[in-house]
């Protein structure tokens, strides 16, 4: 699909791409920091080969690889060659992939040292002088976050940052900083040296097809932008259930916890997608505005109010699977006395116009009885049943839900007649599944966001102030469960739907729907 | 894959229909994770004697097979209809999607009323795409009503002119995806993408050579590559003539009295579709794409730089690949593809 945020100078003045689904990206050099890393040997480098082999990389198409592991660029080939090998959604073509990995280029280097930058330079004005004219530069920070202001401070330094008659982009993995004032830093670091413009930051999620047809779902058909609101919306839930631990993880997850790692970002952004109003065209910051105006108003919860509208927990041993597993205090890295959530239950309010008063209830954990991402928009009962519900499970409120994963989809729940004699009510599902009505397989989220990084179009990437408004309304939570240091932490069965303690944010009359 | 096979002889529609409908309903009770595909009916009229020759290459598609594919094998001197249905599915998969293919011999005399055979066992409300690649007009004729897209291949007629002529008439009551023309897409994209960059798109007002080589079979892409670049361009055509050997060549204009040099030359290679394209601008600056291991050989060429060479990558996708991509064109509306064809019939030598 083309989106029209792409509609920008070049495609109206060049005649020839009327009419292309594959938009031409510029000549570019793509550096990747963090080269050697689990993010590029899972994702990034099989997107770059399958990219190339629909022919969907620039004509002129350099890249290399930086990290501190000491090696010859023919040993990052095999590296890279061995990660495409093993991750790649298709089975690559030699001679696609041979072409990929001839010219492929490596630094080796700490991301402090001024050498590495010196030599990035040199290869980079060598590759602008092979190719006769300056390529658009792309910085993609595939690092461990402490480095994110340290590789965009020395890029500012060494003068890589801005390149005459060519554009150069910094695209930056998450987190985005840590809390908001860390959050706030990092902007200030990073927009001391690039501009907004330049600046490309991942939530790879908005890559996802799904997430995208949140917005075709809502503003491609009259048929649900008319309940859209507080007159026919009962209320929102938003949901991110893993079946799996934290793996490997422990150092990274001891130090995230469920709030950072899925709310903050992921689920917020399904949030602000599935409440903005209609923005007035797809351009990257017509999307982006709509969305920031939305995520400021949701008012950020006082410390008081915290207890009342979030719930942390971690999983116990349990059963997943039919096998025991044990629980999070268990996992190998963890501190026995770690108080980080695995799971986040939060109730959110939109104090807006056509939100006010529709709770949003939003879920995250590990450990949990299935794996599933979806949002789930229910309505408000009829206001009159003439109907008797004896006999069946009676009428229920409609139901939306999108899923997001693993089966895309739609699906709407109606109240239908049982046949027979008498007027009996159940609820049905009317459904949309993506493989069944389209032909085209979903391509991977990295490889849009390559894609459109290299291209310059920034709709499916957070700009800054989305960013802060993001961590606005996650940071009084952290900050009040950081500050409590006694209470004790719920813990749900592993395997389970999650802690008792969840069910009371949603009130007496509301359930979350099952997992 | 499993498979569900019904099949009956001097059977009707109804039967046929019936059946679908019973083992989709057995299927689903057995397995509620299985659902129908339900994007587009594909329908293709073949001579029996192809019949295996066409099912393959159907089977090639990869990813973009339809829904239901109704293969009507054309037998001389039949006078029954006898079908066979199959039901494919994975079962494996937690939420698995089943095809349906319905294979029906008939005999010439059937195809006249092809549409009461057909229309009962097409599925409803999905966009329905007719391929005949052995002629059968009184078949497609037949189903005119029923038809929202015309999968057709230019290349695969012996006179590219009269194949374009009928290109153009199908475009007049159904959307016509023409194999010849996908032939062309990645060179399509590739020049595009060339002439992107500011300093590069100025030289598109100072082209004035445009030279095509594809396979000997495949002059209708080469007429719509030169087509569509003229279109887009809003160059003045004039009918190319015969060269040397089977190469045809001649000028286009734009509105100053510049000319552009247009050349359409044969090359020799296995596959179809085209070989190489060649832009030439002014003071003797040249951009040639040619077919290479891995994608596109680019070859640039200019007085001040001499000669640059390097590999735009991307996998060939080999005919199935140009079938499928046919089959899934069928949701898509290209609007480059009119104005290129007559432009394309423009350029044909003994054009009007």
């Amino acid at each position: 699909m083309q989106s029209a945020a792409v509609a920008t100078e070049s495609e109206q003045e060049n005649p020839l791409i009327e009419g292309l689904e594959r938009l031409p990206v510029r000549p570019t050099a793509l550096v990747i920091f963090g080269a050697t890393g689990d993010l590029a040997h899972r994702k990034l480098l099989p997107a770059l080969y399958n990219l190339a082999h629909e022919g969907s990389l620039p004509e002129r198409f350099e890249m290399i690889g930086v990290a501190r592991r000491g090696q010859e660029d023919e040993d990052f080939q095999d590296m890279v060659r061995e990660s495409i090998v093993r991750f790649s959604r298709r089975r690559p073509d030699q001679k696609v992939l041979d072409g990929l990995l001839s010219e492929m280029r490596y630094v080796p280097g700490v991301f402090d040292d001024d050498q590495v930058y010196g030599e990035l330079g040199r290869a980079l004005r060598e590759f602008d002088e092979r190719a006769g004219q300056p390529l658009n530069r792309v910085f993609y920070l595939s690092t461990a976050p402490q480095f994110f202001p340290v590789i965009a401070s020395k890029l500012g330094a060494a003068e890589l940052s801005q390149c005459e008659k060519a554009e150069t982009r910094i695209v930056i993995e998450k987190p985005f900083g840590y809390d908001l004032a860390s959050a706030r830093r990092l902007n200030d670091e990073v927009l001391d040296v690039f501009e907004e413009s330049q600046v490309f930051r991942i939530d790879h999620y908005l890559g996802k097809e799904t997430v995208q047809n949140l917005m075709a779902l809502r503003f491609a058909n009259a048929l649900f932008e008319p309940v859209w609101n507080r007159n026919f919306i009962d209320h929102v839930q938003i949901t991110a259930a893993e079946d799996i631990g934290i793996g490997g993880r422990a150092g990274y997850y001891e130090g995230a916890g469920a709030l950072r790692d899925l709310v903050q970002n992921h689920m917020m952004q399904l949030l602000a997608l599935l409440t903005m109003e209609p923005p007035s065209s797809f351009d990257a910051d017509r999307v982006r505005d709509e969305k920031l105006k939305v995520l400021e108003s949701i008012v950020p919860p006082s410390p008081g109010d915290v207890a009342a509208m979030a719930v942390r927990a971690q999983y116990g041993p349990g059963v997943v699977g039919g096998k025991k597993v044990g629980g999070y205090l268990e996992e190998d890295g963890v501190d026995p006395h770690s108080r980080t959530e695995t799971y986040a239950a939060l109730r959110l309010s939109v104090s807006n116009w056509r939100w006010a008063g529709v709770p949003v209830f939003l879920r995250t954990g590990k450990q949990l009885a299935r794996k599933v991402t979806e949002i789930v928009v229910t309505l408000k009962p009829v206001p009159h049943l003439a109907f008797k519900n004896i006999g069946s499970v009676g009428v229920q409120p409609n139901q939306i839900i999108l899923t997001v994963q693993p089966d895309e989809g739609v699906s709407v729940s109606l109240g239908a007649k049982i046949p027979g004699a008498t007027m009996r009510i159940r609820p049905v599902n009317m459904e949309f599944r993506y493989g069944t009505s389209f032909l085209s397989e979903s391509p991977e989220a990295y490889e849009r966001l390559i894609l459109d990084a290299m291209r310059g179009d920034a709709t499916l990437f957070t700009r800054g102030d989305e960013i802060i408004a993001l961590w606005g309304i996650i940071d009084p939570i952290l900050q009040a469960w950081h500050a409590d240091t006694s209470s004790p932490v719920p813990q749900y069965p592993a395997g389970s739907a999650g802690p008792a303690e969840a069910d009371r944010l949603l009130g007496s009359d509301r359930r979350w729907r099952r997992l | 894959m499993s498979e569900d096979v019904w099949s009956e002889q001097d059977t009707n529609p109804d039967a046929i229909e019936a059946a679908l409908r019973g083992m989709l309903r057995e299927r689903h009770a057995a397995n509620q994770g299985l659902a129908p595909a339900r994007v587009l009916n594909l329908i293709v009229i073949v001579d029996r004697s192809w019949k295996g020759e066409v099912a393959n290459r159907l089977e090639r598609v990869g990813r973009y097979h339809a829904s239901r594919t109704i293969l009507c094998a054309v037998e001389d001197r039949r006078e029954t209809l006898d079908a066979v249905a199959v039901m494919t599915y994975d079962e494996r998969a937690g939420i698995g999607v089943i095809r349906e293919s319905v294979e029906i011999d008939m005999g010439p005399e059937h195809l006249g009323a092809l549409a009461t055979i057909v229309d009962p066992i097409v599925i409803a409300e999905i966009p329905t795409i007719v391929w005949s690649p052995h002629g059968h007009d009184e078949a497609v004729e037949a189903l005119r009503g029923l038809i929202d897209v015309m999968l057709v291949d230019s290349d695969d007629a012996p006179d590219p002119a009269a194949a374009l002529a009928r290109a153009q008439e199908e475009l007049g009551s159904a959307y016509v995806v023409d194999l010849a023309w996908l032939r062309t897409t990645p060179w399509r994209e590739r020049l595009a993408a060339s002439f992107d960059t500011p300093r590069r798109r100025a030289m598109l007002a100072s082209l004035d050579g445009f030279r095509v080589r594809h396979h000997a079979n495949s002059a209708a892409s080469a007429l719509l590559m030169a087509g569509w670049m003229s279109s887009r361009l809003h160059w003045d055509i004039r009918p190319l003539q015969a060269a040397t050997g089977s190469e045809l060549c001649g000028r286009a204009y734009t509105e100053s009295p510049r000319y552009i040099d247009i050349g359409l030359e044969p090359f020799e290679q296995e596959v179809p579709g085209l070989a190489g394209v060649t832009v030439a601008w002014r003071a003797g600056c040249t951009l040639s794409l040619d077919r290479a291991d891995g994608g596109l050989c680019a070859r640039e060429y200019s007085p001040d730089r001499g000669e640059q060479t390097w590999l735009v990558l991307g996998a060939s996708r080999g005919e199935g690949g140009i079938l499928g991509e046919g089959v899934r064109q069928a949701h898509l509306r290209d609007p480059t593809y009119g104005p290129a064809l007559r432009a394309a019939r423009e350029f044909c030598p003994n054009a009007d």
